[in-house]
């Protein structure tokens, strides 16, 4: 393999949309540094939503909602299990964000006064606000970048950090296209490589047809987690109702303002409330094991123009070919009800809770080391989260580059990586990437997924020994191409032990089904209101452990939930 | 219409990304956007589908600047 090397104050490992608005802000924070971008895609298309999104799910628009009320809703949402302080970080700063898009050219829903419109999702605040024909985010926040004057290199897949004790110093990757082996020294690097979104199989049974845009395949965790840094909420998985087979999101964020919801066979509304938690899919699961099933999301009773005005949002937006799907099968939301079911499992901090652990300040446990987007633990951050970590991490990031110099890679970590990587191409008639990654993602669905029992996950552990031990080691690649995918798999596997051990050393149930444990039905405040720790020891081995949440800075919910939603007296200031 | 792009997904049922060769220009856009990069230019310079791991998101269609591209569901999710 040959070899290609960069320097750079900053890399941002990513081009999503995390990765290219902590770009755009190390940048802004310090004209003179010089910031580099790294995508396994390309940042216009980049990321979890290629061809943009409909709305942003949790906007605190000053008026509409206050960010104590977001901040006490999440920290519901999520059982107790969150950093305030981070929570509150992200609804207090959002805002300025919503404007600074606008003012990139990005469109939002407003009322005739201009001011911006807002729809209730939620348990009771109102925070989404529609982008009606928001499809090229990605390519305004890459026009950005290129703007700033940041380095962007497409097609590099980084696969490790270069570290220097509990310092990182660059990383290492792979170019997909040309086969070349890429090392990077950086003074501050930001992960921002997304969420692991191929773990479990899918219900069509085509691999890719997966939620989350299939190029999320849990890299950052991998690196993360090999570097050193701690992760949490691992066990905390992300299952989300999904439109049967096409694996889009359900949609009851977009048609639930327009009067649609999610109904039984008989077109009866059998959900209270749409927002995506444990505990909306452990109520699908209950129906589904009634014989309840399957949910719909029912449109049928809305007249033809609202009906148009959903299809003109849904169609042309986030999934542009939800159409094909339903026409192809026949169906329109004015005559059929859309088949609803769970998506694959996988890791995803936008939806649920997670990540690689990160405070107030998207600062990990590792000097020099920074996260943000849906790889990063700020539970339930969705779209606007990761444009609001991606700022505070590319402006720490940028702080913190100014005052070091680089340093050495150790040529041990670089050859280490190189022979995983060679290993693999040295075996060009070896089992195809697709029938390795269906392996590892049946052990996932049959092991991993709730009800978990400790049965099931000392058998995944057993499995994924083994798989690393024989199926890995059968794993070939024909071209660089193929051999971005086999380390794809890599990932998948890393994930997937964390998954299992993480969840196996919560010994309780909590966030509904996401990790509804039956050794261990009952959520249990009293021993494990604290987040679980995962992280890679010294020696190699995974070390586990348990670790108190940061002070809560606001009173949460009371089970009458008559809380006023103010600051406790001695925490006014956050940040 | 002449199209060979089916011809190298090893799949009897039509890939899920067809190129019209004839509107081709070979201009690489769709190549270059595609987030799983399963797209590639053949000996001649057209595009093609040269990976079956398709998420039919559409840019390849939408960023084509002449309309040479057409994303169907793969067949497995249809």
């Amino acid at each position: 393999m040959q070899t290609r090397n960069y320097t750079t104050d900053v890399l941002i490992i990513g081009g999503g949309t995390a990765g290219t608005m902590a770009a755009i802000k190390a940048k802004e924070a310090n004209p003179e540094l010089q910031v580099l971008v790294l995508d396994k895609a390309d940042i216009r298309r980049s990321g979890a939503i290629s061809m943009g999104m409909d709305g942003l799910n949790n906007a605190v628009i000053p008026g509409k909602a206050t960010p104590e009320e977001y901040t006490l809703e999440i920290t519901a949402s999520n059982d107790g299990i969150i950093d305030q302080r981070a929570v509150y970080r992200q609804a207090s700063e959002c805002y300025g964000i919503v404007k600074e898009l606008d003012s990139w050219g990005v469109d939002f829903e407003k009322d005739a006064e201009g001011n911006y419109e807002v729809y209730r999702v939620h348990r009771n605040g109102k925070y989404v606000l529609p982008m009606p024909k928001a499809s090229d985010l990605k390519l305004i926040l890459a026009k950005q970048v290129k703007k700033m004057k940041c380095k962007v290199v497409n097609r590099v897949m980084v696969t490790r950090l270069l570290t220097q004790g509990n310092q990182v110093t660059g990383a290492i990757g792979l170019d997909v296209f040309s086969g070349e082996l890429v090392v990077v020294q950086a003074k501050a690097v930001v992960m921002t490589a997304g969420a692991a979104g191929r773990m479990g199989l899918t219900d069509s049974g085509y691999l890719y047809s997966t939620y989350e845009n299939p190029t999320n395949s849990g890299e950052g965790y991998a690196m993360a987690y090999h570097a050193g840094a701690e992760l949490t909420g691992i066990e905390c998985y992300q299952i989300n109702p999904t439109m049967k087979d096409y694996n889009g999101p359900a949609c009851a964020y977009v048609a639930g303002p327009f009067g649609g919801y999610t109904a039984n066979a008989k077109g009866e509304r059998v959900t209270g409330c749409d927002y995506w938690s444990g505990e909306l899919i452990m109520n699908m699961w209950k129906l589904a094991n009634k014989g309840d099933w399957p949910l719909y999301l029912k449109l049928t009773h809305l007249d033809d123009q609202t009906i148009s005005q959903i299809e003109s949002i849904l169609h042309y937006n986030e999934r542009p070919s939800r159409d094909r799907f339903h026409s192809g099968r026949g169906k329109d939301y004015r005559t059929d009800m859309v088949e609803l079911n769970f998506s694959e499992l996988g890791l995803c901090s936008g939806h649920s809770a997670s990540g690689v652990l990160v405070n107030h300040e998207a600062e990990t446990s590792m000097a020099g080391l920074y996260a943000a987007g849906d790889m990063a633990c700020v539970p339930h951050q969705y779209l606007l989260g990761a444009l609001t970590f991606g700022k505070i991490s590319g402006t720490n990031a940028s702080h913190f580059a100014q005052g070091q110099s680089h340093a050495e890679p150790d040529p041990a970590q670089i050859e280490a990586e190189r022979a995983r990587i060679e290993d693999i191409l040295s075996r060009p008639d070896g089992v195809p990437h697709q029938q390795v990654e269906y392996k590892i993602r049946r052990i996932v669905t049959q092991y991993l997924m709730p009800p978990k029992t400790i049965t099931k996950m000392e058998i995944a552990l057993e499995k994924i020994e083994h798989f690393r031990k024989v199926d890995l080691k059968l794993l070939g690649a024909r071209d660089a191409h193929e051999l971005g995918r086999a380390l794809e798999i890599h990932s998948i596997v890393d994930c997937a032990e964390m998954m299992a051990r993480a969840s196996l050393f919560r010994k309780e149930s909590r966030w509904g089904f996401y990790h509804y444990f039956l050794d261990y039905p009952e959520r249990d405040d009293e021993n494990w209101l604290k987040r679980v720790i995962i992280r890679k020891g010294g020696d190699g081995s995974s070390e586990l452990y348990t670790k108190e949440l940061p002070p809560y800075i606001l009173e949460p919910e009371t089970e009458a939930g008559n809380s006023k939603g103010e600051l406790k007296a001695n925490e006014q200031s956050v940040h | 219409m002449s199209n060979l792009s089916t011809s190298f997904i090893p799949q009897r049922a039509e890939a899920s990304v067809i190129i019209d060769r004839d509107k081709c220009i070979g201009c690489n856009i769709c190549v270059q956007v595609c987030p799983m990069g399963i797209l590639a230019l053949d000996v001649e310079g057209k595009a093609y589908m040269k990976y079956d791991e398709c998420w039919y998101c559409t840019p390849c269609q939408t960023d084509c600047p002449v309309d040479a591209v057409t994303v169907h569901i793969p067949y497995l999710v249809r």
